[in-house]
């Protein structure tokens, strides 16, 4: 063929017959070069913000690694490892945190009984773990381990039972990581089922069932965690007759299950109002009874496009557990305040270093949920697209 | 009952009878009965174990105790109060400084939280991920956490009252806190608040004319200069006309101790610190999921009118998105107010420090005390969703 074209029979020399030969993008819009002209310097505003962020974080971030990791102390007996020496003060003091790791999640929980503990951790690993994972052999069975076995079997082996020949130990005596895992494992256990309760209240037809679940669920949703929790700890004891006395982690299990379901609720609510009417007309219409319907066909769909939030809910919950120090109650973050005072340990770094491991663990627990609750999220969301 | 006897005589388009524990409707009166009832014996047990307990315990109850005299010091006050007040006016103190922490938070919190939404958006790489680690960071971790490592290991860190750092302004900087120059106005600086608030008054019916004007005929008014005449230069120079009505008190750097200037402490330095950065991360996430709920194809309207993207952001896009943002946001303004109650753990005389610390400790007065905080929280909560809610009403999309 020939390079020039026909045009009502006559040849013409300016049109073109063939394209013309594709070429490469020019080098600076390809590769590296191309995805930082588009990423980072892409107006002269961008360039400038490009410029003084990358230069605020050289300023920061080897002073941050410095403390953290390579002017850190990691091994010593006691304070004398993380003084300043010569007048320069070392980094973190890990040394300090692997010397009190167990006094962080056992507290005082006798030595030769903590394998129950460790116990209790593994069997609530495997809960987790039974549940998280889709593909894990009958989940069914597993629901209900994590939410009526578990409970049950790691109250007999953390506070002891005579029958199981396992010596009792006080509530007085735990702490750490455990306390933490207990109240957040209680409230994620107890917040569900009366969450689900309070939100088919408030839906509800009946004017005096949906009273009360409003008035609980906007009091409790008015006023801080703190003032339920000292009410749970200064007013149960009021409320309940003489002769009961009930044990001060009780009291503070009691009001974050409470505070947490009221929050539940919401969510679950929130699930129930997003499923279109024609759900439960079609319930009606096959004859099922109220209890037949949510169990059935409302609850399962409503359940499922609320998990991520029902998760999010939980990541609040778990840093909430945080607050039963004002209360008095030896979690975690207490132990850890306790250990950072302690004179044995008294150095210029070691509240800091106390602090930062405690970030780090509630980091680990809390962001893996969130990562969970977006993996879910894109899960679900898979068979709404088309 | 009743439909038993007259069975006999219905007509055959009757509904079906049914027993009456098969009636929904009856079944319903019955199980709220039910509830009706437990709730009712709660609340009868509970308050006669109560009565009985108090009793027994020999506690004076009535909210009598607020005339009494508290008989403790608060470091941080917004009224005169001391330690002969009553603790009613202890009470007020306390619900004074919540308000204040609670209020600069949301101011500041808004602040941060929309840079840093914005910023989770941009296109920049580098800003885009450094948002996105922040948000994540801070929303990972307890806010207790954060509030007791900015207390204890930032500002208790900073040197002590010896070696203040002297700041420019006469200003300084040590462990007990920020000592500022104390600013003490003389009477005739009346005039300047005067002119100021005419000012701003004045700026308002500007704006209001120059948009009717702008609807009308579509000539736009110049703002920003009328701005700073009306609410910056005029005031300015009635302070100097009034001659400097204005004297500040400086701090006086001691051996052991600080004299004069205004201080401002470090709890609460800490408390505001860290709500806001808490708070902001929250803030941020909701910021970001409203500009994105704004559809794409809006974006690409406003460019095909011939909109500019500066013009584009401020017209078509924010405007919409504030819609999405408002009732999330609200709540994280709710979420920080009872949030500032963890003051109690750094110490920062708050309502929940002040009075279901202090003031329950002495008086032991539990019902009472512990009542009256959470109506102040209720109050707060209820009345700043119903302003929210009015507000949302007006800028709610209007359907058909």
């Amino acid at each position: 063929m020939s390079e020039t074209a026909t045009f009502s029979g006559q040849s013409v020399a300016f049109v073109r017959a063939t394209p013309a030969q594709v070429l490469p993008p020019p080098a600076s819009m390809v590769g590296v070069p191309g995805w930082m002209r588009q990423n980072l310097f892409s107006s002269p505003a961008n360039t400038v913000l490009t410029l003084a962020i990358a230069l605020l974080t050289l300023w920061v971030l080897p002073g941050f690694i410095s403390f953290l990791i390579t002017d850190a102390v990691w091994s010593g007996a006691d304070r004398e490892a993380c003084i300043a020496r010569n007048g320069v003060v070392p980094g973190a003091c890990w040394a300090f945190v692997r010397d009190r790791l167990s006094f962080f999640i056992y507290g005082f929980y006798p030595l030769d009984q903590r394998w129950r503990v460790d116990l209790f951790f593994l069997l609530g690993a495997i809960g987790v773990a039974w549940m998280l994972w889709q593909k894990a052999p009958r989940r069914d069975i597993g629901f209900y381990y994590f939410i009526v076995v578990l409970p049950i079997v790691s109250f007999f082996l953390l506070s002891g039972s005579s029958i199981l020949g396992l010596a009792p130990v006080d509530t007085a005596r735990w702490g750490g990581l455990m306390v933490t895992l207990v109240v957040a494992g209680v409230g994620i256990v107890a917040s569900l089922p009366l969450g689900i309760l309070l939100a088919l209240g408030r839906r509800s037809k009946l004017p005096v069932v949906k009273f009360f679940s409003v008035l609980f669920i906007e009091f409790v949703r008015g006023v801080p965690l703190i003032t339920v929790l000292f009410m749970a700890n200064t007013m149960l004891p009021l409320f309940l007759p003489d002769n009961i006395t009930v044990d001060k982690l009780l009291r503070a299990l009691v009001g974050i299950g409470l505070f947490a379901s009221a929050y539940m609720a919401e969510v679950v609510r929130a699930g129930l109002q997003a499923l279109p009417k024609g759900q439960y007309e079609g319930a009606m219409a096959m004859g099922l009874g109220y209890w037949q319907m949510m169990r059935l066909i409302i609850l399962p769909q409503a359940l499922k496009i609320t998990i991520p939030n029902i998760v999010n809910t939980y990541i609040g919950l778990f840093k909430d557990t945080s607050l039963l120090l004002i209360v008095g109650i030896f979690d975690f973050l207490k132990a850890i305040e306790t250990a950072r005072v302690d004179p044995q340990w008294a150095a210029p770094t070691t509240s800091a270093t106390g602090y930062a491991f405690a970030a780090i663990v509630y980091f680990i627990f809390c962001y893996g949920m969130a990562v969970y609750a977006r993996s879910m999220e894109r899960r679900l969301s898979v068979g709404d697209k088309r | 009952m009743a439909s038993q006897q007259a069975s006999a005589t219905v007509p055959a388009d009757e509904p079906p009878k049914v027993a009456f524990w098969n009636d929904p409707a009856k079944r319903g009166y019955a199980f709220q009965f039910v509830l009706f009832l437990i709730v009712a014996f709660l609340v009868y047990e509970a308050t006669t174990n109560a009565i009985d307990n108090l009793t027994k315990q020999k506690i004076a109850s009535g909210f009598g105790f607020l005339n009494v005299t508290a008989g403790f010091d608060i470091g941080q006050r917004l009224i005169e109060y001391s330690n002969t007040s009553t603790y009613g006016r202890a009470f007020l103190v306390g619900l004074l400084n919540t308000l204040l922490v609670a209020s600069i938070g949301i101011v500041l919190a808004t602040f941060l939280g929309f840079i840093v939404g914005i910023a989770r958006l941009s296109r920049n790489w580098l800003v885009q991920k450094i948002a996105t680690v922040y948000v994540e960071l801070i929303r990972n971790t307890p806010l207790l956490l954060q509030l007791l490592f900015w207390y204890n290991a930032v500002l208790k860190a900073l040197p002590e009252v010896r070696n203040s750092a002297a700041l420019p302004g006469g200003a300084f900087l040590n462990n007990r806190g920020l000592f500022m120059p104390d600013p003490s106005f003389g009477s005739s600086f009346q005039y300047v608040t005067y002119v100021f608030l005419l000012g701003c008054i004045a700026f308002f019916f500007y704006g209001r004319w120059a948009k009717r004007r702008q609807d009308a005929t579509g000539q736009q008014a110049r703002s920003l200069p009328v701005a700073i005449g009306l609410i910056l230069v005029l005031p300015l120079a009635v302070y100097f006309l009034a001659g400097q009505p204005l004297t500040l008190t400086y701090p006086n750097l001691g051996r052991f101790n600080i004299q004069g200037g205004l201080q401002i402490f470090p709890e609460f330095v800490a408390l505001v610190v860290g709500l806001v950065i808490y708070t902001a991360a929250f803030i941020a996430e909701v910021v970001r999921a409203g500009i994105q709920a704004v559809s794409r194809g809006q974006t690409e309207a406003a460019y095909a009118l011939g909109l500019r993207p500066g013009p584009t952001l401020d017209l078509v896009v924010i405007p919409q998105a504030m819609r999405v943002i408002i009732p999330p946001l609200t709540s994280q303004y709710l979420n920080l107010t009872k949030n500032s109650s963890l003051a109690v753990a750094i110490g920062y005389p708050d309502l929940v420090q002040v009075f279901t610390g202090t003031v329950l400790n002495q008086t032991g007065q539990a019902v009472e005390v512990i009542a009256i905080t959470m109506l102040v929280y209720l109050t707060i909560s209820l009345s700043t969703s119903l302003f929210m809610n009015w507000y949302n009403s007006r800028k709610a999309l209007v359907e058909r």
